[in-house]
């Protein structure tokens, strides 16, 4: 047996559509933040599978999912000081709750 | 041909990459989402291991394991109570998230297929990137060196922490 490309990309695959099903699914908001990272690192999977098997000589697909770590990292620290600071405003982190602005 | 150990290898890390991704949006306490997240981000960084990239293994395991899970855990610990789980999901809510989650394996399944040849590409050999020359890519200014997104991202990283300390403050 084998191990070709394809038996990579399912595993990230899977783990992409996890991702989207928590996304849409869930309330509290720093699970919806759990889920987005299951995408991003789904995706950081298919960048570095593409580098390994199709362009072994170049490293554009490693750095980028350096980038990529980098990225999300910056993105995961803004978004949980909203979260918390949307706690201090209405004592919740449900994403049903947050209609203040509404009326 | 591929050795056995390297087949089992392979067997663990795919099954535990979606086994804990399945459940890490499937349980219903948010700390054991975040436990699960933990194993899925491990489970990645030993593929990154057994595809020769040993530097993204073990930024994987430094910033997103130590870091971001770190972050996680601590903000769920300060907003929620331990021990509370979410309540029961609207069974319509369930069939719109499992949908969109199949309209998408759907799609993104497609478009594998349509591409058959190169999915069985095999694993072609490959000279480890030593940290040298990571660290002259990162560095030069050449033809496919990366000196400006690298600053770009420090500056990215200066303005996410202006902008942390800025929003999560005290009035």
């Amino acid at each position: 047996m084998d191990i070709t490309l394809i038996y990579y990309l399912v595993p990230a695959m899977i783990m992409f559509c996890c991702g989207i099903y928590g996304f849409i699914t869930r309330r509290n908001m720093i699970a919806m933040l759990i889920s987005l990272e299951l995408m991003l690192n789904a995706v950081d999977i298919n960048f570095v599978v593409f580098n390994r098997f199709l362009y072994p000589e170049a490293m554009e697909g490693m750095f980028f999912t350096l980038f990529a770590i980098a990225i999300a990292a910056a993105e995961t620290a803004v978004a949980i000081a909203i979260i918390i600071n949307v706690f201090r405003a209405v004592n919740n982190v449900d994403a049903r709750d947050l209609n203040k602005l509404k009326n | 041909m591929e050795s056995v150990g390297s087949i089992i290898m392979y067997l663990i890390i795919a099954l535990s990459i979606i086994v804990f991704s399945v459940l890490t949006v499937t349980t219903r306490k948010i700390l054991r989402s975040a436990t699960f997240l933990l194993f899925a981000l491990f489970a990645t960084a030993a593929l990154y291991f057994k595809l020769d990239y040993e530097f993204l293994g073990a930024v994987q395991i430094a910033v997103y394991a130590g870091g971001i899970v770190v972050l996680f855990v601590f903000s769920i610990l300060l907003t929620s109570r331990p021990g509370h789980s979410s309540e029961q999901l609207a069974s319509r809510r369930r069939i719109t998230g499992i949908l969109a989650a199949l309209a998408t394996l759907v799609v993104a399944g497609g478009a594998l297929w349509s591409r058959c040849s190169m999915a069985f590409a095999q694993l072609p050999a490959m000279s480890n990137p030593d940290m040298k020359e990571i660290g002259a890519t990162l560095m030069g200014t050449g033809d496919g060196q990366l000196l400006l997104p690298f600053e770009a991202i420090s500056v990215l990283l200066l303005a996410c922490i202006i902008g942390g300390v800025v929003v999560a403050r005290k009035r």
